[in-house]
């Protein structure tokens, strides 16, 4: 369903993904762990076209594009499939909980009002947070904006929903909450890619875990053989490091 | 030093000041502001979406009215342009001159808002399917204006004051008012110091405008 080939970007004359390829099928969840600064949140930005990647092609539902050259039209096109889910949130900071969620289907999608209501209402009480939809961002908890996030990105309908570490900006108790709503998201059979830190859910949730580092996919594989039997050096060295850091995980 | 006769001349002068206030000055500030502010929209937008040509454009005018002296611009468009015949009575010449320079201050207030607007909140519209603009009028715009608030409110009390300058192309403004009854009754220093209080209190009045405008924008966020 969606299939990244030969993806490469540069910052600066630096290689920050080299050459990555990965191919996603519907239900699919990806969750891609890595150390700092291996390309993971470039990877998930190129993919998106919030940044342009200097080279790869995109599959994406019978949208097939460079990664590069794609024109105004395909980018939206693709956009329109897909959901971003940030670290930071970003939610519109004028607008309530609920006009969060259908600016997007009244602008973009040009839904009549009360049908967009309709539906951002259902995708409020998803997340459990239907009461909060006359909220504005500053009056919610991180953990409740980053529903609402995802309330948003859900509304829309998309084939895909890429996380880009959406709980690593929260406090340790907020974290549950989103990560409960991922793993419904999960369980109802929506195609994700998420980039984490978060262990426990890579194995738990994810139908594939893979290591990112220097900008290449180390490795890939169900989770429990990437966690239990890892075929790399560098993954087992990866999760060791991980283990010590975070004790309490395993 | 405030006689009778004093006491007398200042309330007299009160209501031709005052009424010369509410039907030069006040109008000659909203206009010039308006218009300044729709100016100073245009600039600080074709800079912010780096319209080629244009932000250049912007960035000079910019530059030219920060950087002379407002008697200066009101001299040359009322006094200098005859000369190369071109004719302009002295209130469309004040508003010109006064909405021009707002614009140039204004541009840079409105532009330093929208850059502190962060671009997540650009790439989040986008991902929600919107484009440039519709991000820019219902997302952006929005929370920059509201930055934006004081610092304008600012330039518009600022501009109250500034409209007396307007006395040196012959707008027979408030203060032009005052300098024609002290140089008819010689009360320089009473009637200059009458005017001072006159647009202390429009001053006073716009401040407690802007601090009832702050708490409902403050209440609705
Ligand atoms: N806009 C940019 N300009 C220049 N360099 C960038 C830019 N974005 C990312 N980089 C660099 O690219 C490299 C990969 O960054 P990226 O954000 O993709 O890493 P990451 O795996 O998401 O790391 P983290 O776990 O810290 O989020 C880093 O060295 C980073 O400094
Ligand atoms: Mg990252």
């Amino acid at each position: 369903m969606l299939k990244i080939e030969h993806l490469k970007k540069q910052f600066d004359g630096q290689a920050v993904l080299r050459d990555v390829s990965l191919e996603v099928d519907p239900g699919d969840v990806i969750t891609i762990l890595g150390p700092s600064g291996s390309g993971k949140t470039t990877l998930l930005r190129c993919v998106s076209f919030l940044e342009r990647a200097d080279a790869g092609t995109l599959d994406f539902d019978g949208i097939r594009t460079d990664l590069h050259g794609a024109d105004r039209r395909t980018v939206a096109a693709v956009r329109r499939k897909m959901g971003f889910v940030f670290q930071s949130y970003n939610l519109f900071s004028n607008m309530t909980a609920l006009r969060n969620v259908t600016e997007g289907l009244t602008v973009a999608r040009k839904l009549p009002k009360a049908e967009a209501e309709r539906r951002a209402m259902a995708a409020l009480e998803r997340v459990g947070l239907a009461d909060k939809r006359n909220a504005y961002p500053s009056q919610l908890s991180g953990g409740q904006q980053q529903r609402v996030a995802i309330a948003r990105a859900m509304a829309l309908e998309p084939d895909v929903i890429l996380f880009d570490e959406p709980t690593s900006a929260l406090d340790p108790e907020l974290v549950g909450e989103v990560l409960a709503v991922m793993r419904r998201l999960a369980e109802d059979g929506m195609t994700m890619l998420v980039v984490t830190h978060e262990l426990n859910f890579a194995r738990q949730v994810s139908t594939r875990t893979l290591l990112m580092d220097g900008g290449v996919i180390v490795e890939q594989a169900p989770p429990e053989q990437f966690f239990t039997h890892p075929q790399q050096e560098r993954t087992r060295q990866f999760l060791q490091s991980f283990r010590e850091r975070e004790g309490h995980v395993h | 030093m405030f006689n009778e006769r004093v006491w007398k001349l200042l309330a007299d002068s009160l209501w031709p000041l005052l009424s010369k206030g509410l039907t030069v000055t006040i109008p000659l500030t909203l206009a010039s502001f308006t218009l300044g502010l729709a100016l100073a929209m245009v600039a600080a937008f074709v800079q912010v979406a780096k319209v080629p040509v244009l932000r250049r454009l912007a960035r000079f005018y910019i530059w030219v009215f920060r950087g002379t002296p407002m008697i200066v611009q009101l001299f040359i468009v009322f006094y200098g342009l005859p000369g190369l015949g071109v004719y302009v009575n002295s209130i469309p010449a004040a508003i010109i001159v006064f909405s021009l320079n707002t614009g140039a201050y204004a541009a840079e207030t409105v532009r330093a808002a929208i850059e502190s607007v962060p671009v997540g909140q650009f790439e989040a519209g986008y991902m929600v399917g919107m484009n440039y603009l519709q991000i820019m009028g219902r997302v952006v715009l929005p929370q920059a204006m509201r930055t934006a608030f004081p610092p304008l409110f600012n330039t518009l009390i600022g501009l109250v004051k500034d409209t007396s300058l307007a006395a040196n192309i012959t707008v027979v403004e408030m203060f032009r008012t005052a300098q024609l009854i002290a140089a008819r009754t010689y009360d320089v220093f009473a009637m200059y110091c009458e005017v001072a209080v006159l647009y202390l209190l429009f001053c006073t009045f716009l401040t407690w405008v802007q601090h009832v405008c702050e708490r409902k924008l403050e209440a609705g966020r």
